[in-house]
């Protein structure tokens, strides 16, 4: 049980029951679409770039686990004010985090803050089959960043 | 209690057949413990787990008797080809076929749908041709008629559900009409549990001359299954939800059907002669049996209908209704549990979601208490469409399953309630 904690720990409820950054904003020119076959979870992110290549807003809907909302919570609000290579960065920062990669998971350039989140999410790690749960957002949200048109990502 | 009334009511257990602490000893995996907890399994109806008599059987063959089958002309080829088809033999008399013949092994359910559709349907559906689904199917009988249709261009239709998860024979009566070919429905639901009426709907679909395909994955765990009594034109199961193997499965189908249905699949074991320029096929089931089957498997099968009969079917389906009457009642006293599912016939499964925690979330709080449930969509997309729900929990119940397993439940959402302050 106590390893459960550590999991559900109070920020993930936190952001799974009350999720920040939740909606569909007019501004948005980078979307993409993930769905976890698993478990039938669904997300949409939602990116608004600037005329420097940052991102200004970025917002996410969808249905899912506890897990996934806070994940997808909490990365939007991780993003606001980074550049399209910061997004990939933290992309792969959690990706490696969560797979059990942590000397991959290149933490030295993060704020605080950031980093501790992203452990907290990592905490996913010890439960294998739950690990897509907290990486979908992230996926998506590459993708999204990475293309103009909208994209479909299946994990 | 006195040590007394205790001694009787053991007694009296055994008299009626059924001692569930006794069965438990016979399920070695049983006694093995998850995350430090005892391991209280209650995913039957997504595979159960093996008794020891299914166990030692397969290794009994593999070390004693084990050859290809149908092909040798030595000891130990007619050995293994023996019980390969003794084992077809206890099939039929299982679910009362009228010969052994009706009986096609498969790899599972899914395998038996699937050469329904490729062999009968590929030959028999056509524009114009409707068939009839239900709501709660299983992916396995919906997308085998959804790629058929796609190449021959008939229609598919969809029988509701009602608020309890069961069907009314009303809906099904508008569906069924001059141009139905076959009615294609689970006999007991893997998601909500629900007992259809299949006798009724065979009725109806006789009366139009449809052909009636039954998904007896769940149903032929929990009940007693007379394909004559039913007059069912096919019926499909799998082992592995049966205590018996992964890897093999069956479909029953009538004799006249199968001798006008053509090979979907082609190789050895199926023919009568191969030239290049022509070839003839055997009689069914061997037509529809290409290559070397899972011959141990079939053998593992037999044996766990063996150890069902020892136990008494009967007695079985009496002990499971207990125990999902009890795991119900615990249940739906818990404040913002949902059970899904609560059609007045139902076999024992327990779907449920809990308001404020996500059924993934549940499972894995569950896991760590040691009980192993399933989450998620249960393979039926558009049933949990129709509930408006993403996913549910469920617990399923099988005939090593105890009342004191349903507490453990019922203590572990407990769990659940705590941690997410619900
Ligand atoms: C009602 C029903 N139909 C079909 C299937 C498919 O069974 P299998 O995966 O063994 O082919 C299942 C098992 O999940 C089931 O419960």
């Amino acid at each position: 049980m106590s390893d459960l904690r550590d999991l559900y720990q109070e920020v993930i409820l936190d952001h799974g029951k009350a999720p920040r950054n939740f909606g569909h904003p007019s501004g948005a020119n980078r979307t993409a679409h993930g769905h976890n076959a698993m478990c039938g979870d669904t997300i949409d992110v939602f990116l608004t770039v600037d005329g420097e290549g940052r991102i200004a807003d970025a917002a996410f809907e969808g249905q899912g686990c506890a897990i996934s909302v806070a994940s997808a919570s909490m990365m939007t609000e991780m993003l606001k004010g980074k550049t399209q290579a910061d997004a990939h960065h933290l992309f792969e920062a959690m990706h490696a985090l969560c797979t059990g990669h942590e000397d991959e998971a290149d933490l030295a350039n993060l704020d605080e803050d950031t980093a501790d989140r992203m452990q907290i999410l990592a905490g996913v790690r010890q439960y294998p089959m739950r690990v897509k749960c907290a990486t979908l957002a992230w996926h998506t949200m590459d993708k999204a960043m990475n293309h103009t048109a909208k994209q479909d990502v299946s994990v | 209690m006195t040590l007394a009334t205790v001694d009787a009511i053991h007694r009296a257990r055994r008299i009626n057949g059924f001692d569930v602490e006794r069965v438990r000893g016979d399920f070695p995996i049983l006694a093995r413990k998850v995350h430090g907890k005892p391991l209280v399994y209650l995913d039957s109806a997504a595979s159960a787990q093996k008794p020891r008599a299914v166990i030692e059987a397969m290794s009994r063959f593999y070390e004693e008797d084990y050859a290809n089958i149908h092909r040798g002309v030595h000891f130990l080829s007619q050995r293994s080809t023996d019980a390969f088809e003794t084992a077809r033999a206890k099939v039929a008399r299982f679910i009362n076929a009228a010969k052994a013949d009706e009986i096609i092994f498969t790899r599972n359910a899914t395998e038996s749908i699937n050469l329904v559709a490729q062999s009968w349907g590929r030959k028999n559906l056509g524009p114009g041709d409707e068939i009839v689904l239900t709501e709660l199917e299983h992916h396995a009988n919906i997308v085998p008629w959804q790629m058929l249709r796609a190449e021959k261009g008939f229609e598919i239709k969809v029988a509701p559900i009602d608020d309890t998860g069961q069907i009314q024979l009303d809906d099904m009566a508008k569906l069924i009409g001059p141009r139905t070919r076959l009615v294609a429905v689970s006999h007991m639901s893997n998601a909500l549990g629900t007992i259809l009426p299949v006798r009724e709907i065979v009725r109806m679909a006789r009366a139009q001359g449809a052909l009636i395909l039954i998904d007896g994955c769940q149903a032929a765990v929990h009940k007693q299954i007379d394909v004559q009594a039913l007059d069912a034109d096919f019926y499909a199961f799998s082992g592995h939800k049966l205590y018996g193997p992964s890897g093999i499965g069956v479909l029953y189908g009538k004799y006249a059907l199968l001798e006008a249905m053509p090979p979907y699949q082609g190789g050895g074991d199926m023919i009568d002669r191969v030239t290049f320029a022509r070839t003839t096929f055997k009689e069914p089931p061997h037509r529809f049996e290409a290559g070397t089957p899972a011959i141990a498997e079939a053998i593992g099968l037999a044996a766990a209908i063996d150890y069902l009969a020892e136990l008494g079917q009967s007695f079985i389906a009496d002990h499971e209704d207990d125990v999902l009457a009890y795991a119900t009642e615990r249940l739906a006293a818990i404040d913002g549990l949902t059970i899904h599912g609560t059609a007045a016939e139902k076999g024992a499964i327990l779907s449920f979601t809990i308001a404020g925690a996500h059924a993934h979330d549940v499972a894995t709080i569950l896991d760590q208490q040691g009980v192993a449930v399933r989450a998620g969509h249960h393979c039926a997309h558009p049933l949990m469409d129709r509930l408006g729900v993403t996913a549910t929990a469920r617990a399923s119940f099988a005939l090593y399953s105890t009342r004191a397993e349903a507490d453990a439940l019922t203590d572990a959402i407990g769990a659940v309630k705590r941690i997410f302050k619900l």
